[in-house]
């Protein structure tokens, strides 16, 4: 029972310390959100997704607005996205998602462009317009392919 | 010959799971203590104190120096591939899935983890938790728990700290030395890493860590023989031990959690 | 039921008690008995199993056979539960102290009292003080035990082991490492501490002259021997092995026990036979 104020105070210094680092990993670095439900939950339906995987980011004009919260098939076997977005965020109802690459080799996200509309999407509602990903493989064999035919045509 | 090589196998098999007996009998006898009231809550400081604090040095300045170490063999690394603008997300996701954690046990079961056994073993030595005994006060309510607790409470906020100090280490050499943009190197960590997989998956191997070492370090201490000797033994076989027991550990869970 | 072997009015009976370490036995088939109120005095050379008996009775070691009864009960199958209820009625005066170094004199002394009963803090603080100007350490209540001396230890020590008010005393060899005044002050104290309040005392010791003056009944420990009388009796004992034990003891009580204490007999193979 070695009472000892100065190292009482110590011990909570380092309790906060620590705790400080924790709170910094998990929401700064790790993008941990507390209520995350009650955000504006939209769906979007792509032909191809790519390598898109979910907690991608999803921005609107190059600003993060919300993630990639899940990745199904539809009835069609089309892949359905669910993206869970900021409460108020006003997206036209024409407004577009695509999913785009992040520099030449990155990870996959989804970015949206502006629609002209008055009216905005609310949740659970479906963004109309989406354009699918890039597969790389699939540009390089058509560019190949392409080279071939040009050949053959001399 | 080769039926007494087997006969010492057979006998070592044996010892070995007889020791796991008894540290699972002794891990059960301390959550009990430790879950039975009166709490100590004095005691519990006073290992906070000992075991974090004290091992606070240690851990950020070799969190600094691997963040820094990372920061330049991952630059050097990236930019044959022109990738460099991920060193971020390198540095960041090393620290925090497997180096933080890792590191951190190892570095707190040599410094806080051996000089819980010393203290425990001698306290065996010097008959201090006999007299405990007959005075009808359990040993591992007093002073067992307590040390336990407080190494279970201290390893994530210690592997947090070693992660932090990790990722300012790899911002000194990559945007001070190498010269890569500042915010490049922030949001390229920020957007490789996921809390759901990552940091939570770090704390808890940084919490499972710090099980493994507390038992280690008091059983080890608890049993140790009453000699001077005989607590030095026991302090080398935590270190020993407590490491090994990590860094198996570390790959089960990563293997099962997919950190 | 057979005839008990021993006295109605004993404390503590041992009867036929068998103790070995990893197959070295220590005690032989032991019989013998400790009078309520009585101090007895278990003597013998190192290594005889003076201090084996003490822990076997406090149940800090269990033995291979035979029966051991404290205020009347067998505690020889007796758990940790049942062990504790015992312990309430024992006091224990270690060899070195063991008084935790992590606590001051006073949260030492205070430990039991805060643990075992359900007294204020200013009541135990009362108790605490009495018991530590009782042994004359009324100054150094805020110390810690590495800041005594061996006999402020020994006196502390004391003064824990009765501070919750036991039936029976027992101390493991007092009167070691001490210098003669120490050594007085001691016996001064354990033999006030029976006349004033009663204690049944069991005392380990190879301290000869102390013994023969403090003990009402002496046990002579040998190997595979044992002499038990008043100290008169032992004196006057025609048996050559008392003889020689009193006689020859007087030149180790020189000897400070604690010096073999840390040397690993695995370590120093010659240190073995000094024992």
């Amino acid at each position: 029972m070695y009472r000892n104020a100065t190292r009482d105070f110590v011990v909570g210094l380092f309790v906060l310390a620590g705790l400080g680092a924790v709170a910094y990993l998990s929401f700064s670095v790790g993008g941990l959100s507390l209520g995350s439900n009650g955000g504006l939950q939209l769906y979007a339906t792509f032909d191809q997704i790519g390598g898109l995987k979910p907690r991608a980011k999803v921005e609107v004009s190059g600003v993060r607005v919300g993630e990639v919260e899940t990745i199904g098939l539809d009835k069609d076997l089309r892949a359905r996205v669910e993206l869970n977005l900021e409460k108020d965020l006003k997206l036209p109802i024409d407004s577009t998602a695509s999913i785009v690459t992040s520099g030449l080799l990155g990870d996959q996200y989804i970015s949206l462009q502006l629609g002209g509309e008055e009216d905005v999407l609310k949740s659970g509602e479906e963004i109309t317009f989406t354009e699918s990903a890039v597969i790389l493989e699939r540009l390089i064999g058509q560019f190949i392919h392409s080279t071939d035919v040009g050949e053959a045509e001399k | 010959m080769i039926v007494d090589a087997i006969r010492h196998l057979g006998g070592y098999t044996s010892r070995f799971i007889d020791e796991l007996g008894r540290i699972a009998v002794f891990g059960s006898q301390t959550t009990v203590a430790a879950v039975t009231p009166p709490a100590r809550v004095r005691a519990f400081v006073d290992q906070v104190y000992n075991l974090g604090v004290l091992s606070l040095v240690i851990i950020c300045v070799s969190g600094l120096a691997v963040g820094m170490v990372l920061g330049l063999q991952g630059y050097n690394t990236l930019v044959r591939f022109g990738a460099e603008e991920s060193l971020g997300a390198v540095v960041g996701l090393s620290l925090i899935r497997e180096l933080g954690p890792v590191f951190t046990a190892l570095l707190t079961t040599g410094r806080a983890g051996s000089a819980t056994t010393a203290e425990i073993g001698t306290m065996v030595a010097t008959e201090q938790l006999d007299g405990l005994r007959m005075m009808s006060i359990s040993p591992i309510h007093l002073i067992v728990a307590p040390k336990a607790l407080a190494m279970i409470a201290v390893m994530p906020l210690l592997s947090a700290l070693f992660i932090v100090f990790g990722l300012a280490g790899g911002y000194v050499v990559g945007v001070w030395v190498m010269g890569l943009d500042g915010g490049t190197y922030v949001s390229s960590l920020e957007s490789a890493v996921v809390f759901s997989d990552d940091v939570l998956g770090s704390l808890l191997k940084a919490l499972v860590f710090g099980v493994l070492v507390g038992l280690i370090a008091t059983y080890r201490g608890y049993t140790s023989a009453p000699t001077s000797a005989g607590v030095s033994r026991a302090t080398t076989s935590t270190v020993v031990v407590a490491s090994v027991t990590v860094l198996i550990f570390d790959y089960f869970i990563t293997a099962l959690w997919g950190v | 039921m057979e005839a008990s072997p021993h006295a109605q009015d004993a404390a503590v009976a041992l009867t036929d008690v068998e103790m070995s370490f990893d197959g070295r036995p220590v005690l032989h088939g032991l019989t013998c008995s400790f009078p309520r109120g009585k101090i007895s005095v278990v003597l013998g050379g190192s290594g005889a199993g003076k201090t084996t008996i003490l822990r076997v009775i406090g149940g800090l070691v269990r033995h291979q056979k035979g029966k051991v009864m404290i205020a009347g009960q067998d505690t020889s199958r007796f758990g940790d539960r049942e062990m504790n209820e015992i312990r309430r009625k024992l006091g224990m005066m270690f060899q070195g102290g063991a008084l935790l170094d992590s606590l001051t004199i006073f949260d030492n002394l205070a430990l039991p009292l805060r643990e075992r009963t359900k007294l204020g803090e200013p009541a135990i603080a009362d108790e605490v003080r009495k018991q530590l100007t009782a042994v004359g350490l009324a100054n150094v209540d805020g110390l810690l035990p590495g800041q005594l001396s061996g006999g402020m230890i020994k006196r502390a020590a004391l003064a824990r082991a009765i501070i919750t008010n036991p039936e029976i005393l027992m101390c493991d060899e007092p009167f070691s490492g001490l210098d003669p005044i120490s050594v007085k002050r001691i016996e001064a104290l354990l033999r006030r501490i029976n006349r004033e309040l009663g204690i049944t005392m069991l005392i380990s010791s190879h301290h000869i002259p102390s013994t023969l003056r403090l003990a009402d009944q002496v046990i002579l420990l040998q190997q595979n021997h044992l002499a038990a009388g008043t100290p008169e009796e032992l004196r006057a004992s025609k048996d050559p092995r008392v003889a020689e034990f009193l006689n020859e003891e007087v030149d180790e009580t020189l000897v400070d026990e604690d010096m073999f204490r840390s040397i690993d007999p695995e370590r120093a193979p010659q240190a073995r036979h000094l024992r």
